[in-house]
């Protein structure tokens, strides 16, 4: 009976719920670091960042982690969701839940499954564009005393590659690669320009002002998702004790409106200030 | 007080049942709310109609047959009581109640508002409990010492009194607070600790096993608790059950 006892019962379900959770909640603090570059940092400085969470093994580990934790916490959620219903087949005529439980607290399902919606128009907007499109590559502008402006493309190994080289056929372009013409001698790699494509998301002309409601009430949702789950979290692994409990309120009031509200702002501060 | 009940009637397990009608007049402000219930069942006799079946025993809060799930909450709109400690102060001249039964899987209809709650006895024979040897040679109690701390926590928890105001309260018809009061009142002690692990994975399974559903963390049933069981006691159980299980 103990063997199966952290895999089947209606407790172990919680633990790997709150584990699961308290992960992406991690996994929400780093990814708020690399987009407030959006704000703080210039086109470069994402695109670096943008190439670093692609390609560095570490971070590939830990993405699948992530990938896996949403998939886990959303079936696990909806296997819960389902023995609950089971455990009441008739409900109440009159109910008044709001006089002992939060909005949040008795809405965590369908929360959750806007999360998931969002997650999924989330990555195919950004995520599934950096691995699989075709993406315009960063390009530079670089100013010389007494001369015109000359556009280049930045490049990894910090090589200047003017534009114009590319358009008159002294460099062949392949995927992120730069080549000798009709040769597989690599010259230089690009950088994805995740920074134009972000910019140009929330400023098109027909499309920007929705896709900036649209990612602000995301927050919203994730605010009040998590402003039960993270707490809920700890109850769920036995930590509920008056010893800890300020530091999780605390912690739970950052992670659950702090940070949403920072996610939030950046579409905002793109739209109406980029 | 001039009332409107609205109140589910069910003739038995197998029936459908519905929500009916009753008007109640002259209601005293003093009565509490089974006493009314009474009056209502005295006019429905007379009238020679099938009076509401409900439970109900020491009808001073601590036995724990009591129920109801009234205007929405459990035990009624009052906190820290059981129904038979609500009175009709509480209320207004002209209001409307409902009054359902506790509505659970695991808490079948018997009648009109009284429920099966065997399923709570099931939890417990699965493992609330401690062997004692009883053959005269018993250890004293006092013996064994126990700090004021763990002895008060163990007694909070044991104050509960096994009435499902916690399931009926719970969206999703969990029985976590019960069994973590269980749990709890043992695993404290000195004299349960020697069955803690056992203890924990039996209740569990059982509760599993009888259809309750999964704790979502909502606390609505430590809002709700006639005895105010902590929803700590819930965490102690999570804890327990993760060391037992690891073991």
């Amino acid at each position: 009976m103990a063997k199966s006892a952290l895999l089947k019962s209606s407790l172990a379900k919680k633990y790997w719920m709150a584990l699961t959770g308290l992960f992406l909640c991690l996994f929400l603090v780093g990814h708020l670091a690399g987009n407030l570059q959006l704000i703080f940092g210039d086109a470069s400085a994402f695109n670096e960042y943008a190439l670093f969470m692609t390609t560095n093994p570490a971070v590939k580990v830990l993405s699948y982690v992530t990938y896996i934790s949403i998939l886990f916490h959303a079936i696990d959620g909806i296997v819960l969701t389902i023995q609950n219903k089971k455990a009441r087949p008739i409900g109440y005529a009159k109910n008044n839940a709001a006089a002992n439980s939060s909005f949040s607290s008795r809405n965590m399902a369908i929360l959750g499954t806007l999360l998931l919606v969002f997650i999924v128009t989330h990555m195919a907007n950004f995520w599934a564009k950096m691995h699989f499109a075709e993406m315009p590559l960063q390009k530079v502008e670089v100013k010389v005393e007494g001369q015109e402006p000359v556009l280049i493309y930045k490049t990894v190994q910090q090589q200047a590659i003017p534009v114009n080289a590319v358009e008159m056929g002294q460099l062949e372009v392949k995927g992120t690669q730069f080549f000798q013409p009709g040769t597989d001698l690599k010259v230089a790699d690009g950088y994805k320009d995740l920074h134009k494509i972000t910019v140009e998301f929330f400023k098109n002309e027909k499309t920007g002002l929705i896709a900036t409601i649209a990612y602000v009430l995301a927050m919203v949702v994730l605010g009040f998702h998590l402003s039960h789950g993270f707490g809920s979290a700890f109850q769920s692994l036995g930590v509920n004790n008056p010893k800890y409990r300020g530091c999780i309120k605390g912690l739970s009031f950052i992670i659950a409106y702090v940070i949403p509200a920072l996610f939030a702002i950046i579409p905002v501060y793109i739209h109406f200030f980029k | 007080m001039n009332l409107t009940l609205k109140i589910w009637r069910q003739s038995n397990a197998k029936e459908q049942g519905k929500m009916v009608d009753y008007k109640i007049a002259n209601v005293s402000p003093d009565m509490s709310f089974l006493e009314m219930l009474d009056v209502l069942n005295n006019e429905l006799i007379e009238k020679g109609d099938d009076p509401v079946a409900f439970d109900h025993d020491c009808r001073e809060g601590i036995c724990g047959m009591c129920s109801l799930f009234i205007n929405g909450e459990a035990h009624g709109p009052d906190r820290g009581i059981t129904t038979c400690q609500l009175h009709m102060r509480k209320f207004k001249d002209g209001d409307t109640i409902y009054i359902e039964p506790f509505r659970a899987k695991a808490f079948p209809v018997i009648k009109d508002l009284v429920v099966d709650r065997t399923a709570f006895d099931k939890i417990q024979h699965a493992g609330g409990f401690i062997s004692v040897n009883t053959s005269g040679n018993t250890q004293d109690a006092n013996a064994i010492p126990v700090p004021k701390h763990d002895a008060d926590r163990a007694f909070d928890a044991a104050t509960c009194i096994g009435c499902g105001a916690c399931v009926a309260t719970c969206k999703n018809s969990s029985a976590m607070l019960f069994v973590s009061a269980k749990v709890s009142q043992f695993a404290l002690l000195p004299q349960g600790k020697v069955e803690a692990a056992d203890r924990v994975l039996n209740m569990v399974a059982e509760m599993d096993a009888l259809g309750f559903g999964n704790c979502t963390n909502t606390g609505a049933c430590e809002v709700e608790c006639p005895k105010g069981i902590s929803l700590e006691n819930i965490a102690r159980m999570n804890r327990e059950y993760l060391k037992a299980s690891l073991k």
